[in-house]
C-alpha cells in the first residue's frame, strides 16, 4: 500500500468510503465542507447515496434513516452544526442504531470562528444531547488516524449498536500529511433488525419510545450495561516517554501532537516528562491515568478549550497528585515553547524541575 | 337436523385489513385517525406491497401509529420525520416508504424538512393529517388553526394580527417542482372518504413509478380538542375548516397525452 499526500478532511470521508459507508449525508461548514465535497463526487460514482441536507438537523435524521435501514452510514460537521445534532443523536442512543458523526471542532462559543479548537469536549464526550446516553468517541492526532480511526469507528457503531464520534479539529481536517488508505471493503450485510421489509419475518420497529417508565427505566439498564461492556473492552491510549516520567502530560488530538514537542524540549533540559494521550476519549483510559497518577509527582493536563477534559482527569486522579492545565482558546494553537514553560513550572512546583532549577538537598 | 352447505354463507364484503395489526388504538372517539390508518392499511392490502412498505411515525398524536400497521416502521424526532424517511427511502430505493405526519408536526417545527423533502423529490409518500390543532400535547395553536379558533394558547381565538393565518401546505408544497402528486381531501363523510382512499391510492403509485415527492393532505376532526361532540366535530370540517382549505388537487404528475386534463394545477416531472 502506498503512501499519500492526503488532506485530513478528504483522508477521513476516502477512509469512511473504504470502510462501506453507504449513504453519506452532510451540509457545509468550515473547516470540514471537503468531506461533503469529496463525497459528493465519491459515493455516486460508487453507486452509493449522497445527500446535501437542507441543514444539520435534517442531515442527522437522514443518518437516523439510513442507519435505521441498516446500511453503514455518516454525516461530518463542524461545532455548530454538531450542536445542531444533538436531538438527533440522543434519538438515535435510544433506539440503537449505528452511525458515525465525524465533528472538526472549531473555535467557539457561537459562531466563533473557524480555526481549530477541541471545545466540543464535554458536549460530545458527555452527551449533549438528552437523556442518559453514551457515544463511543475516537480523537485522532495525525491523518493516518483520521484514516483508521473512521475505520475503526464504523465497526465499532456496527458492533455496539452505538453512534461513534470521530472528534477531531480544525486542523487535523486541513493538514496534509502523508498516509497510507486501507483497501475497499465488501459492503456489510442488513441486520436482522434493519427496516427492510417485512418479507418472510415479523415487521421491524426502529423507536426511542418506551412510554411506560418501567419499560424505559429496563431499557436504560440495557444500555448502561452496553456502556459497561464498551468500558472494559474498547478503551484506546497512546503512552509516550512515560517510563521515567515525574512529570505526565494528558492531552488528546493536535494539542496532545504540539505536547510532544514540548516534551522531547524539556527532556534535553532534563525534567522527565511524558504524555498520557487518550485516543478514545469515551471510554476514557481511567485505569491507564490512574496507574500514571500513582508515579509521577504532578500532571499537566493541555487542551485547546478553556479546561473540559481536565474536568475527567480530575475526576480520575482524585487529588493523588496536583492535577494543573494550561489551554489555549480561540482557535489558537499552543506553541510547543508554551506548553513547555507549562511542564517547567508544574516540575519546579513538584520538585521535578531541571536539575539547575531544584533546590540543592541538604547532604543527608 | 338441517345439515348446511359447507360453502360460505356469505361473501365476505369488508375485512380487517392485514395491514393493520389487532391493537386497539389510543384514539379519542370520533377522531379520523382510525378512518385514515384504515384507508392507508385497505390501499397497501389492495396494492400488495405490505412487505415492501416502511412507514415513519411522526410526534403527536400519530406518534403511535407504528403500533396499528403491521410493516416496518420508524420513529422518528418532531417534525423530522420526512428527513428520516429520505434516510429509509434512499437505503431502499425499491421499497415504499410513507410518513404520517399532523399539523404540528409537519407545519410547524418540521416545516423545513417537509418543504425540502419536496425540493429533492423525494420518492417518498406523506399521509398530512390536518385537525387545525396539536392534539397530543392538549390542543394548543398550530400554524393551521383557524383564525379566531380558541385553542389553550390563544385562549380569545388565534389573532391573525399577532400570530398569522392558516397555513396552507398543501398549496405551498404544490409551488416545488420536485413535488410530483399534491392533493387535499376530507374525511367528514362518506363520499369524501371514499374520494380520500383514491388519494391515497394515487400517491403510492405515483411512489411505485417513482415519480417523485407525493402528499396526501386528509383535513381531520378533533372532537376531543375542538371541545365538540364527534358529529359536531366533523360538520366544523365541512363548514368551518373546508372554505379555509379548499379539497383538490394542487399538484398532478404529468400524463400521457391520452389521459390528460384530468385536473388542474399540472406540474410536469419527467
Amino acid at each position: 500500500m502506498s503512501i499519500e499526500l492526503l488532506k485530513g478532511n478528504v483522508a477521513f470521508a476516502e477512509a469512511a468510503v473504504r470502510a462501506g459507508c453507504e449513504a453519506y449525508f452532510g451540509y457545509p461548514i468550515t473547516p470540514q465542507t471537503e468531506a461533503l465535497e469529496h463525497m459528493a463526487r465519491r459515493m455516486p460514482e460508487l453507486g452509493r447515496v449522497f445527500v446535501q441536507a437542507e441543514s444539520e438537523v435534517a442531515a442527522i435524521n437522514m443518518v437516523y434513516g439510513a442507519a435505521a435501514a441498516g446500511v453503514r452510514t455518516m454525516t461530518s460537521s463542524s461545532s455548530p452544526g454538531v450542536s445542531l445534532m444533538m436531538e438527533g443523536l440522543s434519538y438515535m442512543a435510544g433506539s440503537e442504531v449505528p452511525a458515525v458523526l465525524v465533528d472538526v471542532m472549531r473555535g467557539g462559543p457561537g459562531l466563533g470562528n473557524i480555526a481549530p479548537a477541541q471545545g466540543d469536549y464535554l458536549q460530545i464526550v458527555k452527551g449533549g444531547g438528552h437523556g442518559d446516553y453514551k457515544m463511543i468517541v475516537l480523537a485522532p492526532a495525525n491523518v493516518q488516524e483520521m484514516i483508521d480511526l473512521t475505520v475503526l469507528a464504523f465497526d465499532l457503531a456496527d458492533r455496539y449498536r452505538i453512534v461513534t464520534v470521530l472528534l477531531a479539529d480544525g486542523s487535523l481536517g486541513q493538514m496534509m500529511e502523508g498516509a497510507t488508505l486501507p483497501p475497499l471493503r465488501p459492503l456489510t450485510e442488513r441486520p436482522a433488525w434493519a427496516l427492510t421489509g417485512a418479507r418472510e419475518r415479523d415487521t421491524n420497529l426502529v423507536s426511542s419510545i418506551h412510554l411506560d417508565p418501567e419499560e424505559l427505566a429496563r431499557f436504560n439498564d440495557h444500555l448502561q450495561a452496553k456502556y459497561a461492556e464498551i468500558e472494559a473492552n474498547e478503551v484506546r491510549f497512546e503512552e509516550h516517554r512515560l517510563d521515567d516520567a515525574r512529570v505526565g502530560v494528558v492531552a488528546f488530538g493536535t494539542a496532545a501532537r504540539v505536547a510532544k514537542t514540548a516534551i522531547a524540549a524539556v527532556r534535553d533540559e532534563g525534567v522527565a516528562a511524558g504524555l498520557l494521550r487518550p485516543i478514545s476519549l469515551w471510554p476514557y483510559p481511567e485505569a491507564a491515568l490512574r496507574a500514571l497518577a500513582e508515579r509521577v509527582d504532578a500532571l499537566l493536563v493541555v487542551e485547546m478549550n478553556a479546561g473540559q477534559m481536565v474536568e475527567d482527569v480530575r475526576r480520575v486522579v482524585e487529588g493523588r497528585v496536583p492535577v494543573r492545565f494550561f489551554g489555549r482558546t480561540g482557535g489558537i494553537m499552543p506553541m510547543p515553547e508554551e506548553i513547555a514553560d507549562a511542564i517547567r513550572e508544574v516540575a519546579d512546583a513538584a520538585g521535578a524541575g531541571a536539575p539547575e532549577a531544584q533546590p540543592q538537598e541538604v547532604n543527608a | 337436523m338441517t345439515v348446511l352447505a359447507a360453502e360460505p354463507l356469505l361473501t365476505p364484503v369488508y375485512e380487517y385489513p392485514k395491514s393493520l395489526t389487532h391493537v386497539p388504538t389510543h384514539y379519542c372517539p370520533g377522531c379520523t385517525h382510525g378512518v385514515a390508518h384504515r384507508l392507508i392499511a385497505e390501499v397497501i392490502d389492495e396494492m400488495g406491497i405490505r412487505q415492501d412498505t416502511i412507514g415513519v411515525a411522526s410526534v403527536g398524536c400519530s406518534v403511535f401509529s407504528y403500533r396499528y400497521f403491521a410493516t416496518d416502521f420508524a420513529q422518528a424526532a418532531h417534525g423530522r420525520a420526512p428527513a428520516m424517511a429520505t434516510g429509509v427511502k434512499r437505503a431502499n430505493p425499491d421499497k415504499i416508504v410513507f410518513t404520517y405526519q399532523g399539523d404540528g408536526d409537519l407545519a410547524s417545527i418540521g416545516a423545513a424538512e417537509i418543504l425540502h423533502a419536496a425540493v429533492r423529490g423525494e420518492n417518498f409518500t406523506v399521509f398530512f393529517l390536518n385537525n387545525a390543532i396539536y392534539g397530543m400535547t392538549g390542543g394548543q395553536m398550530a400554524p393551521t388553526t383557524l383564525a379566531g379558533q380558541k385553542t389553550s394558547s390563544s385562549p380569545d381565538g388565534r389573532d391573525p394580527a399577532t400570530t398569522g393565518a392558516p397555513l396552507r401546505m398543501s398549496e405551498l408544497l404544490a409551488q416545488v417542482d420536485g413535488a410530483a402528486y399534491v392533493v387535499r381531501r376530507s374525511l367528514h363523510d362518506v363520499v369524501q372518504i371514499r374520494r380520500a382512499k383514491k388519494a391515497i391510492r394515487r400517491a403510492l403509485e405515483v411512489q411505485r413509478q417513482g415519480l417523485g415527492f407525493s402528499m396526501v393532505e386528509l383535513l381531520s376532526s378533533c372532537p376531543t380538542n375542538w371541545g365538540l361532540e364527534p358529529t359536531a366535530a366533523l360538520a366544523f370540517i365541512r363548514d368551518e375548516m373546508v372554505p379555509v382549505f379548499p379539497l383538490g388537487d394542487f399538484k398532478l404528475p404529468a400524463e400521457p397525452a391520452a389521459a390528460a386534463g384530468a385536473a388542474a394545477g399540472t406540474g410536469a416531472r419527467a
